[in-house]
């Protein structure tokens, strides 16, 4: 019993001391020098991201005595929770890394500020103008585009040469008839042609239905958007649908994974070609068995050329900011040609500025540098993400919809009748 | 005949007793082994429980990547002060609610019951707006606040069963012998309760310890981010994740929760046990 009222006093008096010595302070890294304090939520997350994002700040605050920049690790997982509660409560970073698909609440929310007085005339005409079109809200501009990644083929190289097909270029890249042809004869001997890791089918639709003149929202002229079907997006769902279940050319078993699944069956010969996000080439340099061979192609192609929609990553400026003209200056600084090409390099992703992408250093075929380049001029928007309402379209519509169509569970007019007359429903009570 | 069927009924306890266990353990044994392999073999399609070419490196990585030691150190802060608090607020709570019966405390615990119904979505930016107010955002005073409060319903309830398995005879017998209220509760009643307290205290330790998202939003500078948070930040767009050195933090943020477990628990048995038995 004594040992035990010991114990128990040890205890409460480490607590206590943990408590007087850990928990003082606010710690609002404010340095009270007088100097402008601004706070950078950043989302890098790979190592090479982080390190360039850290030196980047460094240098920033080694330049500019009067602005101290302090960086705040955020996570992409968690991002927009984290937002709102600081919007809320008037405590947001003044300077907010995010990705433009959700901006668009914290946007027509009031929550981020107009850009458009505020940013030099320098990064506005170097980032291209359907780039820009990603972070436009209304008449505003909320966030500032500055790295992006198309969807490409990582290819087996040594079982596209044995096989003998066209190898696909930037400049004359695979129909999508002739894909769906050369899964067919990749396909055999326990092997599939291609895995499309489809946990999230939703946006791999939208942007790659692009391609093929695939539209699916349309804007009217009261600015009310309506979902209609044309023949270009019942392409892309198409060509999926039937190298699952027509030619088995497709893993099924792929379809319910996320990108980061796929590898191993990649690299043990299982699929021929994987369709990844650009930046994905980091793990496979990472985790491919040593002398594993593969390259990168360019996505299908359509009657929409290479178009494809993405969502580029983001900064933005708090409207509470007290600092919104140095917030402006540091988002400068950071996206000057030669950082944002060190940001890119470090999130294996493409810079959206025109002088960054015309970067010696991103121009080289090791690691498909090269295609992605190539294919950066035919990127668009992604469809539908300014679109009010288009989060539960997602959600409760087409990611169902899509699961159970590329799965053969239900056919085309289903699919067609889910995505447009039950999501014209959920628009229309956004849209009142 | 009936011995056999009670080996074989024996048996087959035992047999689900272990694919019970194997199923508790197979994702703790998988981040293990997980922590230990290279990046090339987390990558193989045929993985194998034992890593082929065992490394630290994972565990290097997460430590060069992240502030995991800090961030230790303020869950453990953070853990330990809101059990004790949570322990010291809730103890005599339970005692009167316990004890003392009467129409304020049957609403008083209906309230506590209650008050668990409400999901932690629903209170974070009224909590935050508060928080704010108190200027405890973006500290662990704030976060430790927080996960009192969330700790005590529960607590609260845990302890008012403890209390209530002491028998009352007990203290009236002490009160019969000449001790006085105070020497009664120290000297009769906390011994006897003193497992249950302690199942409490590692209660709220482990919920604080494990706790997510009051911390993401309630803490701003990575200097103060807890374990949770910070493992997050090997997580990427998309679901892509820094496995190797997510599980080897993650296999590390584990460890305090089961030692403090394997700790405590032998002497909550041990309590639960003294006496029951006069030799």
């Amino acid at each position: 019993m004594r040992a035990s009222v010991t114990t128990t006093a040890v205890a409460v008096a480490t607590a206590l001391a943990l408590l007087l010595t850990g928990c003082s302070g606010t710690g609002d890294g404010g340095d009270g020098n007088g100097r402008t304090g601004l706070s950078f939520l950043s989302l890098a997350w790979q190592k090479e991201s982080v390190d360039a994002n850290k030196q980047l700040v460094k240098e920033w605050n080694e330049t500019h005595p009067d602005i101290h920049v302090n960086y705040v690790q955020g996570s992409w997982d968690t991002v927009h929770d984290q937002l709102l509660t600081s919007f809320e409560g008037d405590e947001a970073p003044d300077v907010i890394h995010d990705a433009s698909d959700d901006l668009a609440d914290f946007a027509y929310g009031g929550y981020l500020a107009d850009l458009r007085t505020l940013l030099p005339d320098r990064l506005t005409s170097d980032i291209p103008q359907q780039s820009w079109r990603t972070t436009t809200f209304g008449d505003g501009v909320y966030g500032v585009p500055f790295l992006q990644e198309p969807r490409v083929l990582i290819a087996n190289t040594k079982i596209l040469k044995e096989s003998g097909v066209r190898i696909p270029t930037p400049g004359n890249p695979w129909s999508w008839a002739e894909f769906r042809q050369i899964t067919k004869e990749l396909t055999g001997k326990g092997r599939y042609g291609v895995a499309w890791p489809l946990k999230e089918p939703v946006s791999v639709t939208l942007n790659l239905g692009l391609s093929a003149g695939g539209r699916l929202f349309h804007p009217g002229a009261d600015g009310k958007v309506t979902i209609r079907a044309g023949e270009g997006d019942q392409a892309v769902p198409g060509a999926i649908h039937d190298q699952v279940n027509i030619d088995h050319s497709a893993a099924r078993t792929a379809l319910g994974m996320g990108g980061s699944d796929t590898l191993p069956g990649f690299f043990g010969g299982k699929y021929a070609m994987v369709p990844l996000g650009f930046s994905y080439r980091q793990q496979v340099v990472e985790q491919a068995p040593e002398g594993f061979e593969w390259t990168v192609l360019p996505a299908p192609a359509g009657s929409g050329g290479l178009a494809q929609g993405v969502s580029p990553q983001t900064l933005s400026v708090a409207e509470t900011s007290p600092h919104k003209k140095e917030a402006a200056q540091f988002i400068d600084f950071l996206l000057r040609p030669q950082n944002m090409v060190r940001l890119a390099k470090g999130d294996w992703m493409l810079p959206t500025g025109t002088a960054a992408l015309a970067d010696p250093a991103l121009h080289t075929d090791k690691d498909g540098w090269s295609t992605g380049v190539a294919v950066a001029k035919a990127l668009r928007p992604a469809p539908a993400q300014s679109v009010r309402g288009y989060p539960e379209w997602k959600d409760k519509v087409a990611t169902p919809a899509l699961q159970e169509y590329y799965s053969g569970a239900i056919g085309a007019e289903e699919l067609r009748k889910r995505l447009i007359d039950d999501g014209n429903r959920v628009l229309a009570r956004y849209q009142r | 005949m009936s011995l056999r069927t009670s080996r074989s009924a024996r048996a087959g306890q035992y047999v689900a007793l272990l694919g019970y266990l194997v199923f508790l353990a197979f994702p703790f044994l998988w981040l293990i082994s997980t922590a230990f392999k290279p990046a090339r073999e987390l990558g193989s399609l045929h993985p194998t429980w034992i890593p082929e070419h065992p490394t630290l490196d994972n565990f290097r990585k997460a430590f060069d990547e992240q502030p995991l030691l800090q961030a230790a150190a303020n869950s453990l802060i953070a853990a330990l002060c809101a059990a004790v608090v949570a322990v010291l607020i809730a103890t005599p709570m339970a005692y009167v609610l316990a004890r003392h019966r009467s129409r304020l405390s049957t609403v008083t615990t209906g309230w506590v019951v209650v008050s668990q119904a409400f999901p932690f979505v629903l209170l974070i930016i009224p909590l935050f707006l508060v928080l704010k107010n108190l200027h405890l955002i973006n500290t662990l005073w704030g976060l430790i606040m927080v996960y009192v409060v969330w700790a005590l319903p529960f607590a609260l309830w845990m302890l008012v069963g403890y209390v209530r398995a002491v028998p009352a005879e007990l203290e009236e017998a002490a009160s019969v012998d000449g001790a006085g209220r105070l020497r009664t509760l120290v000297s009769v009643t906390a011994p006897l309760l003193a497992p249950g307290i302690v199942a409490t205290a590692l209660f709220a330790f482990i919920t604080a310890w494990n706790e997510f998202f009051f911390a993401l939003v309630l803490l701003k500078t990575p200097e103060k981010q807890t374990l949770p948070v910070v493992l997050t930040h090997f997580i990427g767009a998309e679901g892509a994740a820094d496995l190797g050195p997510l599980a080897a933090a993650a296999f590390l943020a584990t460890l305090p929760s089961l030692v403090v477990f394997a700790v405590i628990q032998r002497r909550i048995t041990g309590s639960l046990l003294a006496g029951a038995v006069k030799s």
